[in-house]
């Protein structure tokens, strides 16, 4: 049948687009390992000099202190506001939903160099020294909308009855909202959570201008990247991205634990 | 933002139980919005108008509020500069990366749906991942690939071939770049379009023998248009953003509009004239991105009613 074909054509394309997308991520682990200065290929001497080289680091060190701070911070605080945020957006009938819905979106729509620029100029406009603290608030800036997006999804997938039904029961609003919508939205929440956290730690764009002096890890490759190039680049970037990926499968693994235990 | 909390407390006065709890509902997601509301006005409004009032300031200065005139608009509209290149290579870009995009990306959101089954949701996630990864530490992995004596020019000149063309710091690979890094910004809208296409309705057409095209072409296509629409704005409106691509694979062989503007804030300490520059942009993608959202229902799309 022709229908199997087109099937079969738009898994080839679909693990076609997956490998291109994880070639880059590969040739840097690659080039991580290469023990000569400069990078060539095929690799004539493998290595974990650089590895070691970068975990010894102390500049290193506090680099990545400074990304785990920022991203736990950012987590944390966007998951409370952007949970109010998605009840607003998905459950309740409000009168100024509909503008609700669509300005939450603009911050995402917008482009993270200019966002950054702009915030850059807000701060010195009222005098405040940039530091990894303005880079917490910046990230917050585009984060929450991605969080609430995410979390309203999960939001639009319950079923108000629930929570009148407990109301009629003789539930005051905080104990519905602790024993009954909360709960239901754990997965939604959770998957929040991880977002708010993986895409502080990638960001580059907002860091690079609002973060001040303090570095976090795109922003110390990017300069290195652009001057003073060293092999501890491709290892940090792939220690980073490992980071990522591991996080993602650790929680998305005790997400899936949290779907189960919700629907049962 | 504000009128939107006032707004609640004018509903009429309630009598049963029921209304009286509808009535408090409707405080409650004015209540719920103000967090965010808060963020926004301070975080996004607030710079926007701080970058607003700079571009009204004197040339090279930074006395903001203090001075007002028009010259900085004057200087971008002016032929000798060469910002109107800098953006006609920024728009132009984003038309490209968007008219690609959906050519790549319509299978596979077509496939998340109706293909893959079970497997959808290992596939997303493998879509999702590279958004966790720092877009410059992607990017400089194609530098690897693509350079002299690089992965592929190694590999081939190790196969016995003469090596690899040269592609590194051109305009072609700042698109690649663009392509490559706002791929799942198309993909997942398009997803979410296809999957209000009801598949009810296509087997429906095919059993009163409608042609594979034709169905396409009548049904498909303009339900799954609404998520094809925020894909293609939110690309195309990412793209104009970009710099690292034609920074880190373009060698700055192209300048695009966000180069310009970061230039004007710190090389050239030109403030007001990269504030005018940013009001440019900003406008470009703000009535761009209200229009489409006008036209939009996120209530269907994300809660698929």
């Amino acid at each position: 049948m022709t229908h199997k074909r087109t099937n079969a054509l738009i898994w080839i394309w679909t693990l076609f687009v997956i490998a291109v997308i994880y070639l880059p991520i590969v040739c840097g682990a690659l080039a991580s390992f290469n023990k000569s200065r400069y990078f060539g290929f095929p690799i004539k001497v493998y290595s974990t000099e650089w590895w070691d080289k970068t975990i010894a680091s102390i500049e290193i060190g506090m680099i990545v202190r400074n990304s785990i701070a920022i991203a736990l911070l950012v987590t944390v605080l966007s998951v409370v506001i952007a949970t109010c945020g998605a009840l607003a957006f998905a459950r309740y009938d409000w009168k100024g939903r509909r503008l609700f819905q669509k300005l939450i979106m603009l911050p995402i729509f917008f482009p993270q160099p200019v966002l950054g620029l702009a915030l850059l100029l807000g701060f010195s406009a009222v005098g405040i020294q940039t530091s990894w603290m303005t880079a917490v608030f910046a990230h917050l800036v585009w984060i929450v909308p991605v969080v609430t997006l995410v979390i309203a999804i999960q939001v639009y997938g319950f079923d108000p009855a629930l929570e009148e039904a407990a109301f009629d029961l003789g539930c005051t609003r905080l104990q519905v909202l602790r024993e009954v919508t909360l709960p239901i939205l754990w997965p939604g929440i959770w998957s929040g959570m991880l977002f708010a956290f993986l895409l502080s730690w990638s960001n580059f764009p907002l860091s690079l201008y609002t973060a001040g002096a303090d570095s976090t890890i795109p922003k110390w490759l990017y300069a290195k990247m652009v001057a003073g190039y060293t092999p501890m680049v491709p290892a940090l970037g792939t220690m980073a991205t490992l980071a990522a990926a591991v996080l993602l499968l650790v929680g998305g693994l005790a997400g899936i634990l949290l779907r189960r235990r919700a629907a049962a | 933002m504000s009128s939107l909390a006032v707004a609640s407390t004018a509903a009429p006065p309630a009598e049963s139980p029921r209304a009286l709890r509808q009535q408090r509902m409707l405080s409650l997601g004015a209540r719920c919005a103000l967090p965010v509301a808060l963020l926004l006005g301070i975080g996004f409004l607030a710079p926007l108008v701080a970058i607003l009032a700079y571009a009204f300031a004197t040339p090279r200065s930074f006395d903001v509020f203090t001075s007002f005139t028009l010259e900085n608009f004057a200087g971008l509209f002016d032929p000798t500069n060469t910002v109107w290149i800098s953006f006609a290579w920024s728009c132009g870009f984003a038309l490209f990366t968007v008219a690609i995009l959906a050519v790549i990306s319509y299978p596979i959101a077509y496939g998340l749906n109706a293909v893959f089954g079970r497997w959808a949701g290992l596939i997303s996630v493998f879509f999702v991942f590279p958004l966790f990864v720092s877009e410059n530490v992607r990017l400089y992995g194609w530098v690897l690939f693509f350079i002299k004596n690089g992965v592929l020019d190694g590999s081939l000149k190790w196969l016995g071939f003469s090596g690899g063309p040269e592609v590194l710091f051109t305009p072609g690979i700042t698109l690649f770049g663009m392509v490559y890094t706002y791929l799942p910004f198309m993909l997942f809208p398009m997803t979410l379009g296809i999957a209000l296409v009801p598949r009810d309705l296509v087997d429906a057409a095919r059993d009163l023998g409608a042609g594979r095209i034709f169905i396409w072409r009548e049904i498909e296509l303009p339900l799954a248009m609404p998520g094809i629409m925020i894909g293609m704005l939110l690309t195309f409106v990412l793209a104009i953003g970009a710099t690292a691509e034609a920074k880190i694979l373009g060698g700055q062989s192209i300048i695009v509009i966000s180069h310009d503007i970061e230039i004007a804030f710190t090389y050239s300490q030109n403030w007001p004239l990269g504030s005018a520059l940013s009001v440019l942009v900003t406008l470009f993608i703000g009535v761009l991105t209200l229009f489409a959202l006008s036209k939009l229902d996120l209530d269907r799309m994300l809660g698929r009613r």
